[in-house]
């Protein structure tokens, strides 16, 4: 691998090259697989690493990283909006707080219009979204794409009837649910959600969809935590985040 | 105030999002009629025309935050924010925002409970849309105008998709702040369900 060292005035970088990544049959591609920025904000760790991809194939099935060039400033930008808070919601845990994210109208922009150019014209009906997060990314790529929105709750939240599927925690169980009719058998879904972590959540709202016969094209993420590995919990359905945050 | 008391009347999407509501009878608890708005969200068409009203109305009106209250406010106000220009900011249950908060106690419908917001997401003197899904007793969005101002900015009006009767002319302001409303509580249909 090659690396590539620049500073700047508020955080030193370290550039690398690394693996390339396997392609979903499912989406049509700009040329070359697309590099990521790989952040920490700059307030708590100074480390930044960009990773580019090879053609060949490789044996590594990393997450797609958005961007089709190097130097889209989008990326970074919506990189930049993220809040890392330590030590939230209890110790050890270095929170990505997407809200920052939020009060940053054009980063807020970019995020949505690199989803949308990504799920528009690939004939997905279905955008479903995790709850709470996952509701204020969904909607705008539903809308943008001419899909419906289906929201994934905690048990108990939905009114009508549900079918649910439950999931591990760290400690014990949760479920996720939907409601019944929601979706059709042979539509085809994306999965929506702020983050992935160890990807409990994202595994469980895939199962439900699956046994109703839906197709999940692709689960969507703002951030990734890679070190959780939740990539691995999502069986054969791609990953495609924007910000990969070490 | 309704829309349809305000320039909207006649206009045939409003008929389209009340028909796509669904309504649960006795959720979440016996007496209650559940205006299910998931049903909306399941169509397209219906969905759009909830965000074009509130667009149209809203993006003259120089509002730089648009707020939504969690769940359900999160769904309508994110489309409504990033077609206006405004940022969105989440209100919260307790322990879910993350950095320094503020908390407005407030009773609902059927119990109490307690909603935040982050202090830095707001500057003083902005101009802020708070967005529900429902509004009933209107105790949800009387703390959530509450904290607004608390946090400094200046509420411009409460908007919601649906709201009791008892929000038409006259009574149509909470807190001093207005209040817009779509359509009323769509009725129970026993043949749909």
């Amino acid at each position: 691998m090659q690396t590539i060292i620049i500073s700047s005035p508020l955080v030193s970088h370290r550039l690398s090259l690394a693996l390339p990544v396997p392609r979903s049959p499912l989406i049509n591609y700009h040329h070359g697989a697309p590099p990521s920025i790989r952040l920490s904000s700059h307030r708590f760790t100074n480390s930044l690493r960009l990773f580019s991809s090879a053609a060949a194939a490789a044996a590594s099935r990393d997450s797609e990283m958005a961007t089709e060039d190097v130097q889209d400033p989008r990326i970074a930008k919506i990189a930049a909006s993220i809040r890392v808070i330590p030590d939230f919601p209890k110790p050890g845990i270095m929170f990505q707080d997407i809200t920052t994210l939020l009060l940053d109208t054009e980063a807020f922009k970019d995020t949505i219009a690199l989803f949308v150019d990504r799920y528009k014209g690939k004939d997905i009906s279905v955008v479903a979204g995790v709850e709470a997060r996952g509701f204020i990314f969904g909607p705008p790529i539903a809308l943008a794409i001419g899909a419906k929105f289906v929201p994934m709750r905690k048990p108990k939240k939905l009114p009508g009837k549900v079918i649910s599927e439950e999931y591990s925690l760290e400690y014990g169980t949760d479920k996720i649910e939907m409601h019944v009719g929601a979706v059709e058998p042979g539509e085809r879904a994306i999965i929506i959600d702020d983050l992935i972590a160890t990807g409990g959540t994202l595994a469980a709202a895939i199962r439900l969809l699956e046994r109703v016969g839906v197709k999940i094209v692709e689960c969507a993420c703002v951030i990734e935590l890679p070190e959780l590995k939740g990539k691995e919990k999502l069986g054969e359905t791609p990953l495609f985040v924007l910000v990969s945050s070490a | 105030m309704f829309a349809v008391e305000n320039g909207l009347q006649g206009d045939p999407r409003l008929k389209v999002i009340s028909d796509a509501i669904r309504v649960i009878p006795h959720f979440p608890k016996t007496g209650i009629m559940f205006q299910d708005i998931t049903t909306l969200l399941l169509d397209p068409v219906a969905f759009k025309h909830v965000i074009d009203i509130f667009v149209d109305r809203y993006k003259h009106m120089h509002i730089s935050l648009v707020a939504g209250v969690e769940a359900r406010g999160f769904i309508f106000g994110p489309p409504i924010a990033l077609a206006i220009g405004a940022k969105f900011v989440p209100l919260r249950k307790p322990g879910k925002l993350p950095g320094r908060v503020i908390s407005e106690e407030y009773e609902l419908e059927y119990g109490s409970d307690r909603l935040e917001i982050s202090v830095e997401a707001v500057k003083y003197d902005e101009r802020a849309l708070i967005i529900d899904d429902l509004v009933a007793t209107g105790g949800t969005l009387s703390a959530s105008i509450n904290l607004l101002e608390r946090a400094g900015a200046e509420v411009v009006e409460c908007a919601c998709v649906v709201g009791v009767p008892k929000f038409k002319e006259g009574q149509c302001k909470l807190k001093g702040k207005p209040l817009y409303v779509l359509v009323e509580p769509s009725q129970f249909d026993e043949l749909a369900l």
